[in-house]
């Protein structure tokens, strides 16, 4: 079942990243493969966000080699196959949307030059709203969900064009636990279906089950790379409250694989929907 | 009906009355993006900028409304290329170019032989009735290219004003799409001079939108509804314009103003009740509330809520409401 042959997901050697001629990540080596789940952790202004941003085009890539499955990340048509859940949904509020039209703007990546959905793309932000359990709300204006919901929004709409990789900005931040909790069962459901992801966080907090690497940025360059209970600065347990309720906290692996691994091909977390209650 | 067919005896009328239909089509599908953009008065800046290059037209004996145009055009891009660069210098640059388009208008036209800031007028407030036929064919061309344009586009547009930063990770040419944006602003502006005139355009790409946004939780649907809403009040407009002999773009934004007085009013009971009604219990995945779930059973008129970590939970469709 394993494609052994595919390249890592993401692969930087010796990579500069910064705004303008100004280097904030410096001399940056880093591979993750399919399925892993990577936090990436540092204080403020350590070049965290910094680091991400280059991936997506956010930042300046100064130097050094950036590569996306094996091929070098350089058009922009390249940076939409790593799909980004910023911190919080900028605009917004003024005009209404439903969850279903946001959702669907993340797909356009995938369509034709007249941005007009297909029965096939219909389908996979319909999946994409069911992934991050808001189909009842798909409907709803996105400005009147809460913030954990938003940001679940904010993920099936990063999910809707399949993207190989999914880049999570701060994704626990100003949420309360409630829905940080339910944001953690999304994430561990989506890493049980072979999403790989790289988290930038200052708190892993309940998404501590589902990290399976952390690294640590300290002043531009990476610190701390390996398994996140060994790292520097316990930042798996800053600010974090990881509650286990009674029967009411699933193992976010417990759910691992109906039939679709890690390399299974674009937008695994499309395959056999895994039953969620 | 008689009355409404009367109207359209008038040669003058039946311009008057496409020109509005033009206007109330094209203003409010560019204006729902400069609203989502937070820019909604964009188009007032736009219009005094116009007012310059009506008055340089005046001035050298070609027509208004091509001066108009290339003026708007010139202003719009200089516009978003500021904003492009920074916010708080951005702001002032704007302020500059409004007054400075404004000001220029009007020591321009003064300058011109039959020139006297009175000419203005007919630009600033609109003057539909004084329309010509070619007036009304180069606007028709204009709109329809804007509506076209718009619509082709409306799927990046959204995406782009709905998020800027997330349009550019995923690869959309954002600047690009901003600067069409602000050139589709434009020709609407120069488009709209003569029926709404050019202090009041703004008014109607924004009220639509705004009197939407008052009765819908759709981007679809509140387009649609604004699109409605722009033809029904120009071409009303024009038509009481035409009884009252008062100003037709005065006469579109006042009805305008009253049909979203009406729709804040309703859609402010109607919210009021549903709030009270509906509210979406959060974090709600994991646990399905029944009899004997752990959680204390409460009857609550017709059906059962569940204290839940002290709030009260209802089943509702596949979700859970606080009560």
């Amino acid at each position: 079942m394993h494609v052994t042959s595919r390249p890592p997901v993401v692969r930087l050697s010796g990579v500069s990243i910064g705004y303008g001629e100004r280097a904030v990540v410096r001399d940056a080596d880093l591979t993750v493969v399919d399925g892993e789940v990577v936090a990436i952790m540092g204080p403020n202004g350590s070049g965290k966000t910094t680091l991400v941003r280059g991936l997506l085009g956010l930042a300046t890539v100064l130097g050094g080699e950036v590569e996306l499955l094996g091929r070098p990340l350089r058009t922009r048509q390249d940076r939409a196959r790593v799909g980004y859940v910023p911190q919080r949904h900028t605009v917004g509020g003024t005009v209404a949307s439903t969850v279903r039209e946001v959702v669907a703007s993340g797909r356009l990546p995938r369509l034709g030059w007249h941005g007009r959905l297909r029965a096939h793309d219909r389908e996979v932000v319909e999946k994409a709203i069911e992934a991050v359990d808001l189909a009842p709300l798909a409907g709803n204006d996105i400005a009147e969900l809460s913030g954990g919901q938003q940001r679940r929004a904010l993920i099936a709409r990063a999910l809707a064009a399949e993207p190989e990789v999914l880049v999570m900005d701060e994704p626990t931040a100003g949420v309360d636990l409630a829905s940080q909790q339910a944001l953690a069962r999304t994430v561990g459901r989506l890493t049980a279906r072979g999403v790989t992801m790289l988290i930038v966080t200052h708190e892993v907090g309940p998404l501590v089950d589902v990290v399976t690497r952390a690294l640590v940025v300290n002043d531009g360059r990476i610190t701390y790379d390996g398994p996140l209970a060994a790292a520097p600065g316990g930042y798996e347990h800053a600010g974090g409250h990881h509650l286990h309720e009674a029967g009411d906290c699933a193992d976010p692996h417990a759910d691992v694989d109906q039939g679709v691994g890690p390399g299974a091909g674009r937008g695994p977390w499309l395959g056999s929907p895994v039953e969620d209650r | 009906m008689t009355s409404a067919l009367e109207l359209l005896q008038y040669d003058f009328m039946r311009r008057a009355l496409l020109a509005g239909l033009l206007v109330g089509l094209a203003a409010p599908v560019v204006g729902i993006f400069l609203l989502q953009r937070r820019l909604a008065l964009i188009g007032d800046g736009m219009g005094h900028v116009a007012l310059a290059g009506v008055a340089a037209g005046v001035l050298t004996g070609r027509a208004p409304v091509w001066t108009a145009l290339a003026a708007a055009v010139v202003g719009a891009v200089a516009i978003e290329l500021i904003r492009a660069r920074g916010r708080t210098s951005g702001d002032v640059a704007l302020a500059v170019l409004f007054y400075g388009g404004i000001a220029g208008g009007v020591v321009l036209i003064s300058l011109s032989p039959e020139g006297t800031p009175a000419n203005l007028n007919a630009y600033l407030f609109g003057a539909i009735t004084t329309t010509s036929g070619s007036d009304v064919a180069t606007f028709a061309v204009l709109a329809l290219l804007v509506l076209g344009v718009t619509v082709v586009l409306a799927p990046r547009l959204f995406a782009v004003a709905n998020d800027p930063e997330y349009a550019r990770a995923v690869g959309l040419p954002v600047l690009a799409l901003n600067l069409t944006l602000a050139v589709l602003t434009a020709v609407t502006v120069v488009v709209s001079m003569r029926v709404v005139g050019l202090l009041l355009i703004s008014a109607l790409m924004i009220l639509p939108n705004a009197i939407a946004q008052q009765l819908c939780s759709s981007f679809r649907t509140s387009l649609a509804v604004a699109v409605l809403v722009g033809v029904l009040v120009s071409v009303t407009g024009i038509g009481t314009s035409f009884y009252a002999g008062t100003p037709s773009g005065g006469t579109i934004v006042v009805l305008a103003v009253a049909v979203f007085v009406a729709a804040s009013v309703l859609s402010g009971l109607r919210r009021r009740t549903a709030r009270r009604r509906h509210q979406v219990a959060e974090g709600h995945q994991a646990h399905e509330h029944a009899e004997g779930c752990g959680h204390l059973a409460v009857v609550h008129g017709d059906h059962i809520d569940y204290v839940h970590e002290g709030h009260r939970h209802a089943m509702h469709g596949g979700h859970y409401d606080e009560h």
